[in-house]
């Protein structure tokens, strides 16, 4: 562990990647204690009597066009929030780095293929990609979470190939190989240790980027559906009781924009901590 | 004069192998777009639910909805349909929308230039003003300039936009009464229909009115779709520019005593501004994806807007169309940006 010392030290040091560790760390202390944070756990519950109500001690947020606490919607949906983005981007690891691991590492034709699929997948803009895999599907939380996997795994194959390729001749691994060690034992116990920082990196800045592609998918309607607590959608219900009801469209966003924030910062903290070389990075 | 020759000609095959490049580079993208088509196509066929049934409605009889089968060639083996799709699509036709009841190609081109202007407006908004202060708070690293800008490029990068758009409506355009809150033109505006482009309209009839109009009309969505842009703009072109400074050359330039503003313009911008040209190009394609929010938005009567509208109602050739219309964009937006790099920098050309 003494190794990881300076890291730590220096990752305190830059107050940006600190606050976003916070941010997210206190994200996920809210979606576990959820339910004794939020002023009232009937999240679902219709009252009519109490609708559209501006900020008040009772409802510090105000409530909804169905007279339902927007402060307890908004705790709730941190939960979908993490699970979307949780899913989202293990399930573009498990799909990318296996498939980018063994295309840099093994040159033939298939790495060629799966090179020239990622390749396609990353010229079209994720969002467009989701959607259209998201409409055609049945919208749901589910769609939304296969769509964003499915359009996120080629920023990972794509990483993890250029490592892989670059690793595959240097000496560590040539000697490896001439120990006879078979090609899967090389991939996962001595090629993936040596990749695993960046995709450290690139998954929490994908986590942002996820949240606020998700929250798009629910603001479009082909995301979660009514009456689910998520951000996006929340948004796209306030959005038609406006101007009246500032406060049904603000703190949703704005919860939305600090989570995403967060993993912004720690993931340029990180960044700049473990590999300095990478300073400027493409999202 | 000999010299001066010999550069001429220098730059005329310079000229033909940037053609050339350019060429190459357009081939690279049609095995995109087909395998684009391709996903789009055989996601159609994944969804449980029957199109036809769709199409039909609800109570058709066996024999109308056979009716429509037919019709819309949904009875043929599916690599049959899948070639007759892309054939058709070479030839301009998208098929028909189910909700308009009209070609999605008529729909898109009708849309297009609303959502051109849009998406042009904010990138050359973000590019004018993200270059220069990017440049700027290169220059005065760890000033209180350059921590108010990554601030504001943090936040400008995990803004959602669909949100940003519904504040600044709600604060500027209805709070404080600015700007108008959607809409392209105010209704009832006279404006000849020339090019589609409310602007080029206006200035090409000198309706002076109409131009300040839309221009007014334009500034908050722009600002909406533009500030992730200028927020990567500033970003890649600080880190250009600081990484340049950092090389020798500038060092010596720097030693041979020219003068600041000639060394920043002449010498650093040129090898800093690669890294923002190369994300302008994918910005482009992030316009057009980023549109489909902030029309739906902004009720702005473009091709995202069309896009957010077949999404709900499941209208599948518009949304193949849109796809199609995206990549497109992707694709000339990347083009774009490797003709502007080499320009730049010619050895991209001859690698």
């Amino acid at each position: 562990m003494i190794s990881y010392m300076p890291w730590v030290k220096q990752f305190f040091r830059d107050r940006l990647a600190v606050f976003g560790f916070f941010i997210i760390l206190s994200l996920i202390l809210v979606a576990i204690f959820a339910p004794y944070l939020a002023p009232t756990t009937s999240i679902y519950d219709v009252h009519l009597s109490e609708r559209l109500q501006p900020p008040s001690s009772r409802h510090l947020f105000g409530t909804d066009s169905q007279g339902r606490d927007i402060l307890s919607r908004v705790i709730y949906g941190s939960r979908i929030t993490i699970v979307i983005a949780v899913i989202a981007i293990g399930a573009s690891l498990f799909l990318g780095v296996p498939l980018g691991l063994f295309a840099g590492y093994s040159q033939n034709w298939l790495s060629g293929t799966i090179q020239r699929i990622s390749d396609i997948f990353l010229s079209i803009p994720q969002l467009i990609l989701a959607i259209a895999i998201a409409a055609v599907l049945k919208p749901s939380i589910t769609t939304a979470i296969l769509a964003l996997s499915l359009t996120y795994w080629p920023w990972f194959s794509r990483l993890v190939y250029a490592q892989a390729r670059s690793l595959k001749v240097s000496t560590f691994i040539e000697a490896t190989q001439a120990l006879g060690a078979s090609t899967p034992r090389i991939i996962f116990l001595h090629v993936l240790p040596n990749v695993i920082t960046p995709i450290i990196i690139r998954s929490t800045i994908g986590m942002g980027y996820t949240i606020l592609t998700a929250a798009a998918l629910g603001f479009l309607g082909v995301g979660a559906q009514p009456p689910s607590p998520e951000w996006g959608l929340t948004l796209a219900e306030a959005r038609e009781f406006l101007p009246k009801t500032w406060w049904f469209a603000l703190f949703p966003g704005l919860a939305i924009f600090t989570v995403v924030m967060g993993f912004n910062m720690l993931g340029d903290g990180l960044r700049d901590v473990i590999d300095p070389r990478l300073r400027i990075s493409r999202k | 004069m000999k010299p001066c020759k010999e550069k001429q000609s220098f730059k005329g095959v310079h000229c033909l192998k940037l053609l050339v490049y350019s060429f190459k580079r357009l081939f690279y993208f049609l095995p995109i777009l087909v395998c684009l088509i391709a996903i789009g196509f055989f996601l159609f066929y994944l969804i449980p639910a029957d199109p036809v049934r769709l199409i039909a409605g609800p109570y058709a009889t066996q024999e109308q909805t056979e009716k429509v089968r037919q019709q819309y060639g949904l009875d043929k083996p599916l690599h049959v349909q899948f070639s007759k799709y892309l054939i058709r699509f070479f030839h301009g036709d998208l098929g028909t929308s189910i909700y308009t009841h009209r070609p999605v190609m008529e729909d898109l081109i009708n849309r297009a230039p609303a959502t051109l202007e849009l998406g042009f407006a904010s990138l050359m908004g973000s590019i004018l003003l993200g270059i220069p202060v990017g440049v700027f708070v290169a220059l005065r690293r760890n000033s209180w300039a350059d921590h108010l800008c990554r601030a504001i490029t943090i936040g400008g990068l995990a803004v959602a936009s669909f949100w940003l758009g519904i504040m600044v409506q709600l604060y500027l355009g209805y709070y404080l009464d600015l700007f108008p809150i959607g809409g392209r033109i105010t209704p009832g505006t006279l404006l000849k229909n020339l090019t589609g482009f409310y602007l080029i309209d206006a200035l090409l009839t000198l309706n002076m009115k109409a131009f300040f109009d839309t221009l007014l009309h334009l500034v908050l969505p722009a600002t909406t779709l533009g500030l992730p842009c200028f927020a990567t703009i500033v970003r890649f072109t600080r880190g250009g520019v600081l990484d340049t400074l950092k090389s020798d050359c500038v060092l010596y330039e720097r030693a041979m005593g020219l003068s600041r503003s000639v060394l920043v313009y002449k010498y650093i911008l040129r090898s800093a501004i690669t890294a923002p040209i190369v994300q302008i190009g994918l910005l482009i394609g992030y316009t057009i994806a980023g549109a489909i929010v902030v029309e739906k938005v902004f009720a702005w009567p473009g091709v995202g807007n069309f896009a957010a509208t077949s999404i709900i109602m499941f209208d599948y050739n518009a949304i193949l169309g849109f796809t199609l219309w995206s990549g497109i964009a992707f694709c000339i937006g990347t083009l774009l940006a490797d003709i502007a790099l080499a320009l730049v920098d010619p050895r991209e050309v001859s690698r």
